[in-house]
């Protein structure tokens, strides 16, 4: 495929702003157009649930690039107007407010929806969080709130639970997992994270699964588990899931199949590539179609789909990384951690709170996990790569 | 080249650190970065201004006119 003359990116957060970044490093001098759903600057998602909701920061801080630095990109951001349709074939564009785009590449970066409950949305004191706009309307209601309760034991939910506390709000997290996180990282982490929680005062009730809302003239009440129990809130937080933004693709042409299904460089169709959290590919090493929803693949493979875009396509094959930062412990994991995995503390203490352990499964490594040991994790990670390469030698070229 | 970091941005996922270890580090404790080199020789600014782009946490400035 020649170079194309034109770009268009769809969707302006991480994974969009990466690939119109990474298009200009890697010399392309075409025009590169970034079209956003929500009004706002490119900002980054990971401080709404921490620094944002807590007010450490104001929302202006979470702004990825500043102005000066957007302009030097020489894009043109088209904002407040999310795409409504796409025509695979045709490589065009139609948006909320009746614009028709064209390019020759055109790339899916539309990220994820929050899952939530059938009419949440017309209950006063029900949040999800997702946007900046998100973040604010919940930091507001959270100012005046008496008692919290967040659906969710997952990475989101769980640092929700942690900031609601932190600002010291009565916290109850409620998810049908034993521990938080268990399905993602296995026993032991989920055991440490659940006593960290508890010890930080959030009240955890787990092992049931949330049934819906309990409402009294609009404003929710509490939330119903499936024991028949009700949890007392004024004010609940849905994070139990999230879909990949895949809607608007409905007609297209593309295989949707919990996310644009891409071959192995990222491609979804001549022309069309998917990138961060919406795209699902087949990463070789690991033989899978994957989907990966952390902050690092956005960049990562952004720069990946760049290159792709300029000619230069390969098998996309990262090694994943992930943090979630929790009251103010840090966990950090390398490769693909599994609750299924052998476990290992291979340096620190389990007791003294600082660790890192070894994920393995059938004599590899799969995965390292560190817990408030940021650079020892890190400096682990080679094991993670070595196996991954390994996998990818003995795999399909 | 002028490279700045704001450490209450930083995340210590350490990308910078794979990419540059001639010009980032992290604390032992907590990861957190640590700016080696301020000014960084030319042959290097390439992949400082890369560090820059991919850092998960935009915690990473460079003021190129310095």
């Amino acid at each position: 495929m020649s170079t194309p003359a034109g770009v268009l990116v769809v969707g302006a957060s991480a994974a969009g702003l990466s690939t119109a970044e990474a298009l200009r490093r890697k010399g392309f001098q075409g025009s590169v157009t970034v079209l956003g759903a929500e009004p706002h600057q490119p900002y980054d998602r990971p401080p709404l649930s921490k620094q944002v909701l807590s007010g450490t920061w104001e929302p202006d801080r979470a702004l990825l690039r500043q102005p000066d630095q957007l302009a030097a990109l020489d894009a043109e951001f088209i904002l407040g107007d999310p795409a409504v349709s796409l025509d695979a074939a045709a490589r065009t564009v139609h948006t909320a407010s009746g614009r028709v785009l064209r390019a020759d590449a055109v790339v899916l970066a539309t990220g994820l929806r929050p899952r939530t409950f059938t009419g949440q949305d017309t209950l006063a004191g029900v949040h999800v969080l997702r946007t900046l706009d998100d973040a604010q309307a919940l930091r507001a209601e959270l100012m005046t709130a008496s008692r919290v309760v967040v659906v969710g034991d997952g990475v989101l939910g769980t640092e929700i639970a942690a900031t609601a506390r932190t600002i010291g709000l009565p916290v109850t997290l409620a998810g049908p997992q034993q521990a938080p996180l268990e399905s993602q990282f296995g026993p032991l982490m989920a055991r440490q994270l659940a006593a960290l929680h508890t010890d930080r005062g959030v009240g955890l009730r787990l092992g049931a699964a949330v049934t819906g809302l309990a409402e009294h003239n609009g404003h929710v009440t509490g939330v119903r588990l499936a024991t028949g129990e009700i949890l007392p809130a004024d004010v609940v937080v849905v994070a139990f899931g999230s879909a990949p933004a895949t809607d608007w693709l409905a007609g297209s042409g593309l295989k949707i199949d919990n996310g644009v299904v891409c071959d192995s460089t990222c491609r979804a169709a001549d022309g069309i590539y998917a990138v961060g959290d919406v795209a699902r590919w087949h990463h070789h090493g690991l033989d899978t179609l994957l989907r990966l929803e952390n902050r690092t693949n956005a960049t990562e493979q952004a720069a990946h789909v760049a290159a792709a875009i300029l000619g230069d396509r390969r098998p996309y094959t990262p090694v994943p990384y992930f943090w979630t930062d929790q009251f103010d412990i840090k966990i950090q994991a390398y490769g693909m951690p599994s609750a299924d995995a052998e476990v290992t503390v291979v340096e620190g203490d389990l007791a003294q709170g600082r660790f890192v352990a070894r994920y393995r499964r059938n004599g590899t490594t799969t995965g390292v996990l560190g817990w408030r040991m940021p650079k020892q994790t890190r400096l682990r990670r080679q094991e993670v790569v070595d196996a991954f390469q390994d996998s990818l030698s003995g795999g399909t070229p | 080249m002028k490279v700045t970091v704001d450490d209450g941005k930083c995340c210590a996922a350490g990308t910078c650190v794979m990419l540059a270890p001639e010009v980032f580090d992290q604390r032992e404790g907590d990861g957190i970065v640590i700016l080696l080199d301020a000014a960084p020789s030319e042959e290097l600014h390439d992949v400082v201004r890369e560090c820059v782009q991919v850092c998960p946490a935009g915690a990473i400035q460079v003021s190129e006119d310095a």
